[in-house]
C-alpha cells in the first residue's frame, strides 16, 4: 500500500509518498523561513498564504519523483492538528478533496504522532514500549509509548517549548529568526563554566518542564555582560547546556519511573547535536538505546505524516467527507491501533 | 458544457452544478463551518445529477475577496477536486457574483457590491452588464472605509437611479453608506451564491481562461498584513 502525506501545520509545506514495503518514495519540503524572518516569528496569515501556493505543486513534483500516477495511491494523509488553524485548513482541504476525487480513503493525522513515529522510518526501529521525548518549537513532551495510539503523557512544558526558548534566547543574542540552530552553532565556540544557568524544575519530583525562566536569565546575563562575540558564545553555551541537562535529567527520570531502557527523541530540537551526544552517553550508561530520525525528519515534514497515516490507514481509518482542523489536540486522546 | 462551481468565501457556503442544461444547487448560511459543509454539498449535487467529476468540463471557484480562511477553504477544495479529476479551473470574484445575481434576478444593469472586510472597511466593486449578459467590472476591486464609497461613486459618473446595491455591507454599514443615495438596495442579495458564478465562469472558459488546478489562487484584495516587521527590515 502507498499513501500520500501532506504537512502544513506551521511554516513548512511537506509532501511525501510512503510505500509500506519500500519506505519513502518521494519527499519534498518547502520552508517558509525567509517569509517570516523579517517579522521575527511565524506570521500565521502569511504561512497560510504560502501553503495554498506551494502544496499542490509539491504534490505534483512528489508524484513525478516517485514515478507514479495517482492511481498507485491507496490513501491521502494530512495533518489535522495541532498547529495553526488557518495553515492546517489548507492541507486538510486539499488532502480531503484529493482523496474524494481519487476515490480513496482520507486519513487525518496528529502532528505529534507523526513526530513520535518518525524514528520508525529508519533502519534501526525501536520496539515498544519506549519513552519518547518530543521537542520542537511548539512542544516539549515526555510520553510513554506502548504501541501506536497508546500514549501516556508523563510530562510537558508548563510555559515555553524548548525550541521556543532556543529561538527567543537567540533573538536576545541578536540572531535572525529562527535562531535556535544558529545559537547551537555559536555555542560550539563557547567556554564551558564561564556562566551557569539554572536547571528549571529539576530540584523537585515530576516530569514537567519550564523554560521561560531560562530566557529571562539569559536576558539578565546579556544585559550585565559585554557584547563581544566570545561572551555571546559563552552565554549560548551555558543556555544550551542548561536546556540539554534539564531534558536529560527528565528523560532519565521517566525511564527509571517506567522501568524502560529505550528512548526515542523527535521534533526539531532533536536535531541538536549536543542533545544527541548527551542522550547517547546517558543511554549507554543505562544499558539502553536512543533512537532518533535523520535531521530532515526531525523538523516538520511530510514523510512522518505519510508514515503515521499509513498506520491509521491499515487500521481502517477513512474520514468523513467533512474535514476539521484541531489547533489544540491532546496526544493521549488518540485511539489505539 | 458542464461545470461545477463552489464558493466558501463569506458567511455563506454554496455549490452549483450545471449538467446538460440543468442546475443543481446547494446554499447554506453557516459561518465557521464551511469545512464541514462544502464537500458534502459537492457530493450531494453530483449524486443528484448522477454524474462524476471526470464527466465535467471545468471547475469554477470563488476567488475572493472575503474571509481569508474561507476563501482558502474553497480554493483548497477546488484544487483537490480539479487536480484529482483533471479539470481546468477559473476563478470568479465574489463581488461580481453578487452583481450577476442582481442582473439575473432583477435586470439591474449596474450594481455596486460591498461586503464587510472587518477592521471598519469594506470590499467593494462596481459592475455593468455587457452584451453577453455578464456583469463586468467598471473599476478594480478595492478595500476601503465605507465613508469613502459615495465619493468614489461620484467619480464613476454613473446614474445612481440605475444602480443596485448588493452585498451585506449595505445593511451592516447602512449609516456610513447613506451618502451613496442608491435608490435600490437588493437586500436579499447579501452573500455570493455559486449558481451565479456559472454564467461568468462558463464565459471565461469559452474565452480560453481555464488554467490548471495549482493556479487556483485567492484574490485577497487586502494584501497588506498588519504585522510589524522587525526594526530595520521594513
Amino acid at each position: 500500500m502507498r499513501i500520500l502525506g501532506i504537512e502544513t501545520s506551521c511554516d513548512e509545506t511537506g509532501i511525501a509518498i510512503f510505500d509500506e514495503e519500500k519506505g519513502i518514495l518521494a519527499h519534498r519540503l518547502y520552508s517558509q523561513i525567509d517569509v517570516h524572518a523579517d517579522y521575527g516569528g511565524v506570521v500565521p496569515e502569511l504561512a497560510s498564504r504560502d501553503h495554498v501556493r506551494k502544496t499542490l505543486p509539491l504534490i505534483e513534483e512528489a508524484l513525478k519523483d516517485a514515478n507514479m500516477t495517482p492511481d498507485d495511491l491507496d490513501g491521502v494523509a494530512y495533518t489535522a492538528g495541532p498547529g495553526l488553524v488557518g495553515a492546517l485548513l489548507v492541507g486538510c482541504s486539499i488532502g480531503r478533496s484529493l482523496a474524494y476525487g481519487w476515490g480513496i480513503p482520507a486519513v487525518p493525522v496528529h502532528h505529534m504522532e507523526g513526530h513520535l513515529l518518525a524514528p520508525m522510518l529508519e533502519d534501526d526501529v525501536p520496539e515498544f514500549p519506549f519513552i519518547a521525548l518530543l521537542v520542537s518549537g511548539g512542544h516539549t513532551l515526555l510520553v510513554r509509548v506502548d504501541g501506536i495510539g497508546q500514549y501516556q503523557m508523563l510530562g510537558e512544558s508548563i510555559d515555553d517549548a524548548a525550541g521556543e526558548a532556543f529561538d527567543k534566547t537567540a533573538k536576545l543574542l541578536g540572531l535572525d529568526y529562527p535562531g535556535g540552530p544558529v545559537l547551537a552553532k555559536m555555542a560550539e565556540q563557547g567556554t564551558k563554566g564561564r556562566f551557569r544557568f539554572p536547571r528549571p524544575m529539576t530540584d523537585r519530583p515530576g516530569l514537567d518542564f519550564s523554560f521561560s525562566g531560562l530566557k529571562t536569565f539569559a536576558a539578565n546575563t546579556i544585559y550585565k555582560e559585554d557584547d563581544s562575540e566570545q561572551t555571546k558564545a559563552d552565554i549560548a553555551y551555558a543556555f544550551q547546556e542548561a536546556v540539554i541537562d534539564t531534558l536529560t535529567i527528565k528523560c532519565k527520570r521517566a525511564l527509571q519511573q517506567c522501568g524502560l531502557n529505550r528512548l526515542v527523541i523527535a521534533g526539531g530540537v532533536s536535531a541538536n547535536k549536543e542533545l544527541r551526544v548527551k542522550l547517547s552517553q546517558v543511554m549507554k550508561k543505562l544499558n539502553g538505546n536512543v533512537y532518533y530520525p535523520r535531521p530532515e525528519y526531525c523538523t516538520d515534514n511530510g514523510a512522518m505524516i505519510a508514515f503515521a497515516g499509513m498506520q491509521r490507514l491499515k487500521a481502517g481509518v477513512d474520514a468523513e467527507l467533512t474535514f476539521q482542523a484541531t489547533p489544540r489536540w491532546p496526544l493521549d486522546t488518540l485511539p489505539p491501533v | 458544457m458542464n461545470y461545477l462551481a463552489i464558493d466558501a468565501s463569506t458567511e455563506a457556503c454554496s455549490v452549483a452544478l450545471q449538467y446538460q442544461g440543468e442546475h443543481f444547487c446547494r446554499y447554506a448560511l453557516s459561518p465557521q463551518s464551511h469545512s464541514k459543509l462544502l464537500l458534502p454539498q459537492v457530493d450531494e449535487v453530483l449524486k443528484e445529477a448522477g454524474v462524476n467529476l471526470k464527466q465535467l468540463d471545468g471547475l469554477i471557484f470563488g476567488r475572493g475577496p472575503g474571509s481569508f480562511t474561507g476563501v482558502r477553504i474553497g480554493i483548497g477544495v477546488a484544487q483537490g477536486l480539479a487536480y484529482s479529476s483533471g479539470l481546468p479551473v477559473v476563478g470568479v470574484s465574489t463581488l461580481q457574483t453578487m452583481a450577476q445575481q442582481a442582473f439575473e434576478q432583477t435586470k439591474a444593469s449596474i450594481a455596486v457590491a460591498a461586503i464587510d472586510a472587518r477592521m471598519s472597511e469594506i470590499y467593494c466593486g462596481a459592475f455593468q452588464a455587457d452584451d453577453n449578459s455578464i456583469m463586468q467590472p467598471l473599476v478594480p476591486e478595492q478595500v476601503f472605509s465605507p465613508e469613502l464609497l459615495a465619493g468614489k461613486l461620484n467619480e464613476l459618473a454613473i446614474n445612481h437611479n440605475q444602480v443596485a446595491g448588493v452585498g451585506s455591507a449595505w445593511q451592516s454599514y447602512s449609516e456610513a453608506l447613506k451618502d451613496c443615495q442608491l435608490n435600490r438596495i437588493d437586500e436579499q442579495i447579501r452573500f455570493p451564491q455559486a449558481q451565479y458564478m456559472l454564467a461568468i465562469g462558463a464565459k471565461a472558459f469559452t474565452d480560453g481562461e481555464g488554467v490548471s488546478a495549482a493556479l487556483a489562487q485567492p484574490v485577497y484584495v487586502r494584501d497588506t498584513v498588519t504585522w510589524k516587521k522587525l526594526p530595520g527590515k521594513e
